[in-house]
């Protein structure tokens, strides 16, 4: 059905190219194929009475909310004027409240000048990314790929090297904090998750303790009370004179927080694989490490690499939290861009802007999680 | 006479290196919590901080701005903390019933054939799962408080309900302290209808006799309230808002606070909900749906009686998460200002300086209240396994 819909635009086209010699067979082909759409529409939209009432809803719906909401983001908008009150007397959607705080909301409290290092910080960060998704690099080569990007996002970022000026991380902010904590917070938690995995399914009682204890426990409260306790208690726990850094406070508490998310994914791959592999490793008569390392893992660690990435998701999307610590992350500098009086009414462009940023990076990510749980899938049904 | 084998040394046996390296864990564990413990311990000393949970039973001294029970600054921290628990779990269940609502309609709008519907839901959904929930509630905040009029021009969808950026005001019955009669007479009604619809159900698999329970408790939960309203003598005094200066006095209210949250919370967890209803749905086999229809029942009939029940057995253990998400969720409170559990623990921390109790507090709370929870979605998922006979 939906096979015939899709012929019908390009018969429209043929016919309009056509236009002035309709022959007996064209105009028999767009009277079928109009047919077809009717078709369509007759079987989709207008298969019963309920669904007709449906579908009237819907697009009821549709033409209250569309047409105006086409009007204030693009017809009545401004784009690029840089006065306020210009965007006031337009009416509509404030898109140069984007074009003169965009450089504030992505990259936050960092020197105006020097913002192309953090600009170039990202495109490597999503670049490592992008490479990480490539399934040829799910070896050591990954190691290697972060073992670079991540030092040189660094350097880029700090500076006080080869020239460039040295930047305090408390100045750091936008959208390559946002990314930052997110992918280290993901980075980090990878080990401690294998090893907590581990234990929640090891033989030994005290060891299994602990790890359903820490998982059960950081899973049953609100990441909220871990950044509260990683920005108010951190600073108690070390020893006097010792202060520690705020944003790696609040990575260690995303770390902390993800960890135990992450471990239930890797207890996820380790009980789907079939209990012959564990038997046959010991029956080689590996030890333990050896058969973890060498026989298990490797086998595990793929069939979780999509729940990895739904993980990722959410934990790019939590970063937002560290709001209420106050570090500067993409949302937050979307927040304080309103705090400027003169723009303080474009709050929606604000929140949009910021939004729009999020849901590519979810959006996309969460795409390739279902193209590969597909594939891995596609792998076992054979 | 056999060669006696080499025996294995003590360290190489299995059990005693499972014993070795427990010892050696729970002792590193014990003694990383001793270096936290003892070095905390030397900080509050230095920096004169008390200790000890004392400070629960000393005056608040701040206001609370939304108070289910009636809270003064002259009350203990215990009972802030209370009210802020009390508006936690408002938030929560009220964003669970909504959610679960919205987000079992727009899973089976995903699958209607209906193409327009399921394209609109399949929009809804990627939209509003992609974008951090924090980032919704303060967009919502900030569109109740910026956008509603103020309350000298404040929307009136209904003669004495007012919406304005102050939140939402409507009139209570003030029918001289009798009200609770007509309230507790609609429960009863609803619980009565329940037992009713549930008796009619039991007999009719027993007997194939069926009853009219529908009608009946309709009748029950209208008709009875009314009845107990027409004995107290039919009154219709109403406590309406009045504008008085810049705001309504009279009335209740909802601040928008509580708006902002509850509208964030339960679209945002609806979409994951969408999901999770659709897969399950989508997991039922085929067979069944054509089976049912072959029988001749209609479709709402088909999703009633033959989809969702088997369904629901997969939709569970997922759908517990994500009402313990929103739980969690909700804790988001503080950024928006709602004065839930975290906020008021979050104002404890800062007027006692006493954190680690604080926050030991709010982990508990949360720790009890999700346990509390999937405690009881695992009984509701054992009630409705399958019982193989």
């Amino acid at each position: 059905m939906s096979d015939n819909a899709s012929h019908a635009p390009k018969t429209a086209s043929e016919i309009a190219s056509h236009v002035e010699e309709p022959s007996q067979a064209e105009l028999h082909t767009h009277r079928r194929n109009a047919f077809a759409a009717l078709g369509w529409a007759r079987e989709n939209l207008f298969s019963s009475i309920p669904n007709t009432i449906l579908t009237i809803l819907s697009v009821t719906l549709l033409v209250w909310a569309v047409p105006p909401l086409l009007d204030w983001m693009l017809l009545k908008a401004t784009f690029l004027s840089e006065d306020p009150a210009a965007c006031r007397e337009a009416g509509g959607a404030c898109w140069s409240f984007v074009t003169v705080k965009h450089r504030f909301i992505l990259f936050g409290l960092y020197p105006y000048d020097e913002h192309w290092r953090p600009l170039l910080a990202m495109g490597l960060f999503i670049a490592a990314l992008a490479v990480s998704c490539d399934s040829r690099f799910w070896n050591k080569r990954i190691l290697y790929v972060w073992a670079l990007a991540l030092p040189l996002c660094g350097l880029l970022m700090w500076g006080g090297w080869f020239g460039l000026t040295f930047v305090p991380n408390d100045k750091w902010g936008g959208l390559p904090l946002t990314l930052i904590l997110a992918t280290l917070g993901i980075v980090l938690a990878f080990p401690l998750s294998v090893l907590l995995a581990l234990g929640r399914r090891s033989d030994m009682p005290a060891i299994r303790a602990i790890c359903v204890g820490y998982i059960e426990t950081v899973r049953g409260v609100p990441l909220v009370s871990v950044l509260f306790m990683a920005s108010i208690m951190f600073p108690l726990f070390l020893p006097e004179g010792v202060t520690i850094d705020k944003l790696l406070r609040a990575q260690l508490g995303i770390m902390l927080f993800t960890a135990a998310y992450l471990a239930e994914a890797v207890r996820g791959g380790l009980q789907a694989l079939p209990k012959g592999q564990y038997e046959a490793a010991d029956a080689l008569g590996l030890s333990y490490w050896q058969k973890t390392r060498l026989i298990i893992l490797p086998q595990a660690l793929r069939l979780v690499i999509p729940p990895i990435v739904n993980q990722f998701i959410s934990c790019f999307k939590d970063t937002s939290l560290v709001i209420i610590i106050g570090l500067y992350d993409l949302l937050t500098t979307a927040k304080t861009a309103l705090a400027d009086p003169s723009w303080r009414a474009f709050y929606v462009e604000s929140y949009v802007f910021a939004a729009l940023i999020y849901f590519l990076f979810c959006f996309f990510m969460s795409r390739y999680s279902q193209y590969l749980e597909r594939r891995l899938n596609a792998g076992l049904k054979r | 006479m056999t060669s006696q084998a080499p025996k294995t040394p003590w360290w190489n046996d299995r059990a005693n290196r499972a014993i070795l390296y427990q010892v050696a864990v729970v002792g590193l564990v014990v003694l990383a919590g001793w270096y936290l413990i003892s070095n905390t311990l030397a900080n509050l000393a230095a920096r004169n901080i008390a200790t000890g949970f004392d400070f629960l039973t000393r005056e608040a001294g701040f206001a609370i701005g939304e108070t289910p029970i009636d809270f003064d600054p002259a009350d203990s921290y215990a009972k802030a903390l209370l009210i802020g628990l009390l508006n936690t779990v408002i938030v929560a269940v009220l964003g669970v019933i909504l959610s679960t609502l919205i987000g079992t309609i727009v899973g089976i709008a995903r699958l209607s054939g209906n193409w327009l519907v399921a394209r609109i839901a399949t929009v809804y959904v990627e939209i509003l799962r992609n974008i951090p929930v924090l980032l919704q509630l303060l967009f919502w905040y900030a569109l109740i408080t910026e956008a509603l009029p103020e309350p000298g021009d404040a929307f009136q969808p209904l003669e004495g309900v007012f919406l304005s950026n102050r939140g939402l005001k409507y009139p209570t019955p003030d029918w001289g302290g009798l009200e609770w009669l007509v309230l507790a007479a609609l429960i009863l009604g609803i619980v009565l209808a329940f037992l009713l619809s549930r008796w009619a159900r039991l007999r009719q698999a027993a007997t194939g006799q069926t009853f009219p329970s529908l009608r009946l408790g309709l009748a029950l939960i209208l008709a009875w309230p009314l009845l107990i309203w027409l004995l107290i003598g039919a009154p219709t005094a109403f406590d309406a808002p009045m504008l008085d200066g810049f705001d309504f006095t009279g009335g209740h209210s909802v601040s928008p606070e509580f708006v902002a949250l509850l509208t964030g919370l339960t679209l945002y967890t609806a979409s994951f909900i969408a999901e999770i209803v659709r897969s399950g749905i989508l997991a039922v086999a085929p067979g069944q749906t054509e089976a049912a229809l072959a029988l001749g029942l209609k479709r709402g009939q088909v999703l009633r009686l033959v989809v969702m029940p088997q369904a629901l057995r997969v939709i569970i253990p997922p759908l517990t998460s994500q009402f313990l998400n929103l739980t969690k969720n909700s804790s988001l409170a503080v950024a928006i200002g709602y004065p839930d559990l975290v906020s008021v623990g979050n104002t404890t921390i800062n007027q006692t300086g006493q954190a680690i109790e604080g926050v030991a507090i709010l982990m508990a709370v949360y720790l009890i209240v999700s346990l509390a929870i999937s405690a009881f979605m695992n009984w509701y998922d054992k009630k409705t396994a399958l019982v193989s006979r």
